[in-house]
């Protein structure tokens, strides 16, 4: 990896050799990754290369059976218990995890509330800002994705698109270190992922910081400056966009980045 | 049909619906208070207290609510008196009135029903809207109150309102313990006046009224969220 260039920025999600098994199957077999302020990483790999189930580890959506991982220059304090490895301290889990801005594959919106009210929650339940705060920010941030219109809507009348792009927004208004994005286009129909993709390029132009796992190897490219390409648990390639895409010597890399070109 | 009784026992009908009200409505809400924990414990275990709530509601649920208030009051309420120094005691007051033992009679029996109505309830919530709130590091106290009651809620308006209906409508058997409920008055009035139908009439056209209110509420609280068609 081009460490020259990390060295010299905060870093911001660091993870150590993970492993992660669902009884008998390994999923994750000794995953690692650095990324700094402002970086871009796009994790792809084919379905089952463990790419979904290592980013939901880094805020502990599931629990790694062993590793480090490191937010905002944070460990995040194990104990070992008989299921394997356990968070020792859930307050700093919750504070972390605050840092933290996720965007789901199904969206995940709260259906029993309206859009603005999805981003004020976290603000105002979790974070304790005021609810004016809350409300300006959360404003500002619909904005942001082209929803101030639909602020008073229910979820469950907008289109996929929209209730992504109001999920970004939410996980935008807790102001995260960092972004994670788990496949936020899978679950969208072809003519609604561009709105979507639009929203996180331009979020990527801004400099924020954002992991993504994604199927959409032409966006992640373009907006990438840091591509892990996992396989069977591994990181099998790792690099630049240009070096994973176009400058690989591994098989498996080559066959599956091909589908771009 | 002769209906000239009826002012002359408006104010007990009165207080015999201030009654029944009071019986529904603190049921309705203690029970609910046991009913969500009842549910909760059933989906998130641990295991043991899950057993304990699946086998009060199957007892609750097995049994004819009309023993369960008898055995409270002619049972419980018998051994009550026996133990030294109650009669003298500040709980004296509560024990020796039937009200009450109508009161637990009917928690007891809204938190059976409405537990696993809960249970269920809590279940059908989608997990990637609770994983949600986790991953916003929502504490499990704050991700129950903002999000997966509310939700699960949300999905039961109608069988609860349905429920609810039906624990008006068994609230008269606390007359069967001398509680004058709207029912119980009704009796009176018959036994007076030998009046046996209008009476009757006049009391179930209250249940309508009640039952109409109740289903009014709740679907006020069912449109509060909009659902597409």
């Amino acid at each position: 990896m081009n460490s020259d260039i990390h060295r010299s920025r905060n870093e911001a999600v660091v993870v150590n050799n993970l492993h992660k098994k669902f009884d008998d199957l390994e999923v994750l077999r000794g995953v690692s990754l650095q990324a700094n302020e402002g970086d871009v990483l796009s994790i792809i790999g084919s379905s089952g290369s463990g790419k979904s189930t290592f980013l939901r580890c880094i805020n502990l959506l599931e629990l790694p059976t062993s590793g480090d991982i490191r937010i905002a220059g944070e460990s995040i304090a194990f104990k070992q218990s008989k299921q394997g490895l356990i968070p020792e301290d859930s307050k700093q889990v919750q504070r972390l995890r605050t840092k933290l801005g996720m965007v789901f594959q199904s969206f995940n919106l709260w259906s029993h509330k309206t859009v603005i009210q999805n981003v004020m929650e976290v603000p105002v339940h979790v974070l304790k800002q005021s609810k004016q705060d809350a409300l300006e920010r959360a404003e500002h941030f619909l904005n942001r994705v082209g929803l101030w219109e639909k602020r008073d809507q229910y979820p469950a009348f907008l289109s996929g698109g929209q209730q992504q792009r109001a999920a970004i927004a939410r996980a935008l208004a807790i102001e995260p270190r960092v972004m994670l994005f788990d496949e936020p286009t899978s679950a969208l129909d072809p003519e609604l992922v561009g709105e979507v993709l639009k929203v996180i390029h331009d979020l990527a132009d801004e400099g924020r910081t954002m992991i993504l796992v994604t199927h959409e190897m032409k966006f992640a490219r373009d907006v990438s400056n840091q591509v892990i390409f996992l396989h069977h648990g591994k990181v099998e390639e790792s690099g630049t966009a240009q070096q994973v895409f176009y400058e690989t010597k591994s098989e498996r890399c080559k066959a599956f980045v091909s589908s771009i070109h | 049909m002769v209906w000239s009784w009826v002012p002359e026992y408006l104010p007990k009908f009165v207080s015999g619906l201030w009654i029944t009200l009071q019986l529904l409505s603190l049921s309705v809400f203690f029970g609910m208070l046991l009913a969500i924990p009842i549910g909760l414990v059933q989906v998130t275990g641990p295991r043991w207290l899950g057993a304990i709530a699946r086998g009060f509601c199957t007892v609750v649920r097995g049994t004819p609510l009309l023993i369960q208030l008898w055995l409270l009051y002619y049972g419980l309420g018998a051994l009550f008196p026996m133990v030294p120094g109650i009669r003298e005691s500040f709980l004296w007051p509560v024990l020796r009135e039937a009200f009450p033992f109508a009161v637990l009679a009917f928690t007891i029996s809204v938190a059976g029903y409405e537990g696993e109505i809960m249970r269920g309830a809590f279940k059908s919530v989608p997990k990637g809207e609770l994983e949600a709130a986790r991953a916003f590091g929502m504490g499990r106290f704050t991700l129950l109150r903002r999000i997966w009651l509310p939700r699960a809620l949300q999905n039961v308006f109608p069988t609860l309102a349905g429920e609810f209906v039906l624990t008006l409508k068994s609230t008269p058997l606390a007359a069967t313990i001398t509680v004058f409920d709207v029912y119980g008055v009704g009796s009176i009035v018959r036994q007076e006046t030998y009046r046996i139908y209008e009476p009757l009439l006049f009391v179930a056209a209250i249940y309508i009224c009640l039952t109409g209110i109740i289903v009014l509420v709740f679907n006020w609280l069912e449109r509060r969220v909009p659902r597409p068609a």
